[in-house]
């Protein structure tokens, strides 16, 4: 365990760390959609991985120091650390899923389009129609 | 003899009569993991699904555009006050590891002032939340099931203004561009979808957004609020243990205290990853 002192530096420690994350990833979201510099967009790819690599800082800060696992012994952080991997593959596998949902709805509208008017659609129709649920 | 050792171990008070702990932990600390594991689990489903949803539709309402409205009638201010509420609760979480702290200490008056902050701290998260949800139900009309957030799919010019009344003549007809944002407002019980005509010279209205929008949002959302709930209500009863002086007798150290902070800080865990899928991604 920590010393009086100690834990107060910690804590101080964590305060501005989790602060100036969150504004930074606040910031990137605000950059990102072109609102704090005028005429500029920081591109969505730097936007996002900011975002999520300050969120899972946050979140190991959290654990870590808050939460005190890293004065746990190991065997009790690895078993409640280790099967949250389960959900690497859980995001991966759904979001694919929710991106086919999307592909095979805008394929039927299309092939609908198709047989219709019989003549060839434009993406931006078919996403007009998507919209009309 | 291997009788004789098992009664040496009995009378030892060793592994069979418990008194050896498993990962050095107590059972309570050590079953408030594995509780928040399982809910971690139960949360990431959730987002996932929300993530799921989102993938599965061409568009979906942006959040900087949905969530800028702050009290005191001022829009236009995206993310300020979600902002604010992330504040409230880190610094909730803060105050509870001071009262942890102080527990280690044996410090019954700096726990029962630190407990004090972090409900308070709690308690103005779910004032926030509350806020923001009667903005969006009452005000914006946002349900379960309608979603009046939507973004144009193509350029073009408004044939009518906000009111849903043909423009003045002379007066400026508003455009849009593709990909941006609009709220779908109700007066007296109408949605006014505004009519308006595409580049190509197509008449079109306004259509409402992904209709799974709110339901998922008021879920998630509402989920982690009643955790947020849940632990005021527990801090509340641990914090009149605390004074009645029941942890002190008990001699561990307040571990009590530190077993409802570790259920703090995973509330506020929870909220960094609700925080990036619903307000900054």
């Amino acid at each position: 365990m920590l010393s009086k002192e100690e834990g107060k530096k910690v804590l101080i420690k964590g305060l501005i760390i989790l602060a100036i994350v969150t504004l930074l990833e606040v910031g990137l979201a605000l950059l990102g959609k072109g609102y704090l510099i005028h005429g500029f967009t920081l591109p969505k790819s730097v936007m996002y991985l900011g975002m999520i690599i300050g969120s899972l800082y946050k979140a190991y800060f959290i654990v870590f120091e808050f939460m005190h696992m890293k004065y746990e012994v190991k065997g009790l952080s690895m078993s409640v650390l280790l099967p949250t991997l389960l959900l690497v593959w859980a995001i991966i596998a759904f979001l694919a899923e929710g991106n086919y949902w999307n592909d095979s709805r805008l394929n039927i509208v299309k092939k609908n389009n198709i047989g219709l008017e019989n003549q060839s659609s434009k993406a931006e129709d078919v996403k007009s129609l998507e919209n009309h649920h | 003899m291997a009788t004789h050792s098992l009664e040496h171990d009995l009378n030892q008070g060793d592994a069979w009569s418990g008194a050896k702990e498993p990962f050095k932990a107590s059972y309570g600390k050590l079953m408030m993991w594995y509780f928040l594991l399982s809910d971690a689990f139960s949360f990431a489903g959730l987002l996932i699904a929300y993530g799921t949803l989102r993938f599965s539709v061409p568009s979906w309402p942006v959040p900087d555009f949905v969530f800028s409205t702050l009290p005191g009638g001022i829009h236009h201010a995206p993310l300020i006050f979600v902002t604010i509420m992330t504040f409230v609760l880190i610094l909730s979480s803060v105050t509870m590891v001071r009262a942890v702290q102080e527990g280690h200490y044996n410090n019954k008056k700096g726990v029962i002032f630190w407990m004090l902050m972090t409900i308070i701290g709690g308690l103005g998260f779910l004032g926030c939340q509350a806020w923001e949800w009667t903005n969006l139900i009452a005000t914006e009309h946002m349900t379960i099931s309608t979603n009046p957030f939507g973004s144009h799919i193509e350029d073009g010019t408004y044939n009518v203004d906000e009111h849903g009344h043909p423009y003045a003549a002379g007066a400026v007809k508003e455009s849009f561009t593709k990909g941006s944002s609009y709220i779908i407002h109700k007066v007296d019980d109408n949605w006014i979808q505004r009519s308006y005509t595409t580049a190509s010279g197509e008449t079109k209205v306004q259509q409402f957004g992904p209709k799974a929008f709110g339901g998922i949002f008021f879920f998630v959302t509402g989920f982690h609020g009643f955790h947020v709930f849940s632990g005021v209500a527990f801090l509340t009863i641990i914090l009149l243990n605390v004074m009645s002086g029941l942890y002190e007798k008990r001699g561990n150290h307040y571990e009590m205290v530190e077993k409802i902070g570790l259920y703090w800080h995973f509330v506020d865990l929870v909220w960094v990853f609700v925080f990036l899928a619903f307000y900054l991604l």
